[in-house]
């Protein structure tokens, strides 16, 4: 209960003096909120097209494509042969013919579509396979091309891939980046402190002289240094949650054009906390290790 | 309760402050530590909260060697004095009653209980309709009432003041005097160092000369 009180007592003086300098108060949180909202919001986005490429790799498939000529029995032996293949899972045949009329109806392609001689396009088989692992597609995908009727073998999870791994990399430059103003952060209140420490000087003396603990003089500096990374956090929170609100219908209208759906959402409750309890943490120990080098 | 045992205190490169200091403080005592200036008066003063530290010799309180005393264990030691400085330290932004409460939110005091304590103080020292406002708004001689409050709110057994009445005028000094007589009157341990001991009547005298007693 003491404990608590004195944590009460700590945490009220830590606020007073936040409040006592607003316009300082107001920078330092400008500052450590701007240093967060960096690695937040490209955390926010990496978790978008994460979620993305996710959707797109949950269904790989191949596409075996036909040689133009192949007749549609051909096409049927194909099929059936693809079905008795362990790998492969369900099949479809997408005929030529439904081909055509899709392109025909494809704006701008009408006109092109009917101004060819005779169908351009082959017969195609979708297989997805019985399981996602990339070597049971590459080994499908690697038998099928051996066909003499096939004439092309279209992976379609490649580009997902590439996608997993280009998110993968971004995903270690966001960590590097959170580390990098994390340090930031840390050196602001740290730096902040020692102001604080310094403007505070009598105030320290004096308690010493009266029997204060080192602990007693450090608690409402920690608090000090926590409620301010805690601030810093809520500006930085607010900063992504504005940009995402402002960039969330241009977003959309891009990723439209490329045939994905993408709404930009607010940080999620768990990115949301762990933003605030990282900076919080942050400015505690930036705190920390400015009080252990003032009191040594 | 106070021991000092041949006590020196010398500050580099070759100032003696104290040299060959012994005497004996008993519990409820009153004793002025007179000098002139630089006599090593506030010296002496310092080396029983361990505020400085003895070159040689040792200062016991209650038997206990303060001068060996751990950073850690310091805090708990000064908890058991109160102090009254010569520039008063007191906290300019905070009110007189803040100030008073300090030593008792230091020890962790109740709230409730620390108020009443702080009250009581003020009012001991005339202090308590002042009790809002803040120290520079308040006379030479209340800041040096203020600071006494502050000394005497936790109820120490040792009170300990440097020059308390070095910058008053003769009624106001009299007046501060006279609050020290009342603590001493009530058992507890009085050490003051002052230029003028007419003030403190019924005291034991130390009298230091170039940081040697006399």
């Amino acid at each position: 209960m003491n404990w608590l009180r004195t944590h009460w007592k700590a945490c009220q003086l830590a606020l007073m003096r936040l409040a006592a300098a607003p316009l300082n108060t107001l920078l330092s949180v400008v500052g450590i909120g701007i240093a967060l909202a960096l690695p937040g919001a490209g955390q926010q986005l990496l978790a978008h097209v994460a979620a993305l490429s996710q959707n797109a790799a949950a269904t790989p498939q191949l596409t075996v494509f036909l040689n133009v000529d192949a007749e549609r029995k051909t096409t049927q032996a194909i099929e059936t042969r693809l079905k008795g293949l362990p790998e492969a899972g369900k099949t479809q045949l997408i005929a030529r013919e439904d081909t055509l009329a899709r392109m025909k109806k494809a704006e701008g392609l009408a006109d092109v579509i009917a101004a060819l001689p005779k169908n351009p396009f082959p017969d195609a088989i979708v297989v997805t396979p019985a399981d996602d692992a990339p070597v049971t597609i590459e080994s499908l995908a690697t038998t099928v091309r051996q066909w003499r009727e096939v004439e092309h073998v279209q992976v379609d999870a490649d580009w997902a891939r590439r996608l997993s791994a280009l998110i993968r990399l971004a995903k270690t430059g966001v960590l590097l980046l959170a580390t990098l103003l994390g340090i930031g952060l840390v050196t602001i209140t740290f730096n902040t402190i020692r102001l604080q420490v310094l403007t505070r000087q009598t105030e320290v003396e004096v308690s010493r002289l009266l029997g204060a603990t080192d602990a007693f003089i450090r608690r409402p500096f920690l608090w000090y240094g926590a409620l301010l990374g805690l601030l810093g956090g809520c500006a930085g929170w607010l900063i992504v949650a504005g940009a995402t609100l402002w960039l969330r219908l241009p977003v959309a209208e891009l990723a439209q054009l490329y045939g994905f759906e993408l709404m930009l959402a607010l940080p999620s409750a768990t990115d949301s906390a762990l933003l605030l309890g990282a900076a919080t943490l942050l400015g505690w120990l930036g705190a920390a290790l400015s009080m252990r080098q003032h009191l040594r | 309760m106070i021991k000092f045992n041949r006590i020196a205190k010398r500050y580099p490169p070759d100032i003696t402050a104290l040299a060959d200091i012994s005497a004996e403080i008993s519990a409820g005592e009153l004793v002025t530590v007179i000098g002139h200036s630089g006599a090593g008066k506030s010296t002496l003063l310092k080396l029983i909260p361990a505020i400085e530290r003895p070159t040689a010799g040792t200062v016991l309180m209650n038997g206990q060697n303060v001068g060996a005393l751990g950073r850690s264990a310091l805090p708990f030691l000064r908890r058991n004095i109160g102090l009254v400085f010569q520039d008063q330290k007191l906290l300019f932004d905070r009110s007189a009653l803040a100030n008073v409460l300090l030593p008792l939110e230091i020890t962790g005091f109740p709230h409730k209980e620390a108020r009443r304590r702080a009250e009581a103080a003020l009012d001991k020292v005339g202090l308590l309709a002042r009790a809002r406002a803040l120290p520079i708004a308040l006379s030479g001689g209340e800041q040096q009432r203020l600071a006494i409050a502050r000394a005497v709110v936790h109820r120490p057994s040792l009170l300990l003041a440097d020059e308390p009445t070095a910058y008053l005028d003769a009624d106001t000094a009299q007046n501060v005097a006279g609050i020290f007589l009342e603590f001493h009157r009530v058992g507890v341990t009085v050490m003051v160092a002052t230029y003028d001991d007419r003030l403190f009547p019924g005291a034991r005298r130390l009298r230091l000369d170039h940081g040697r007693l006399t």
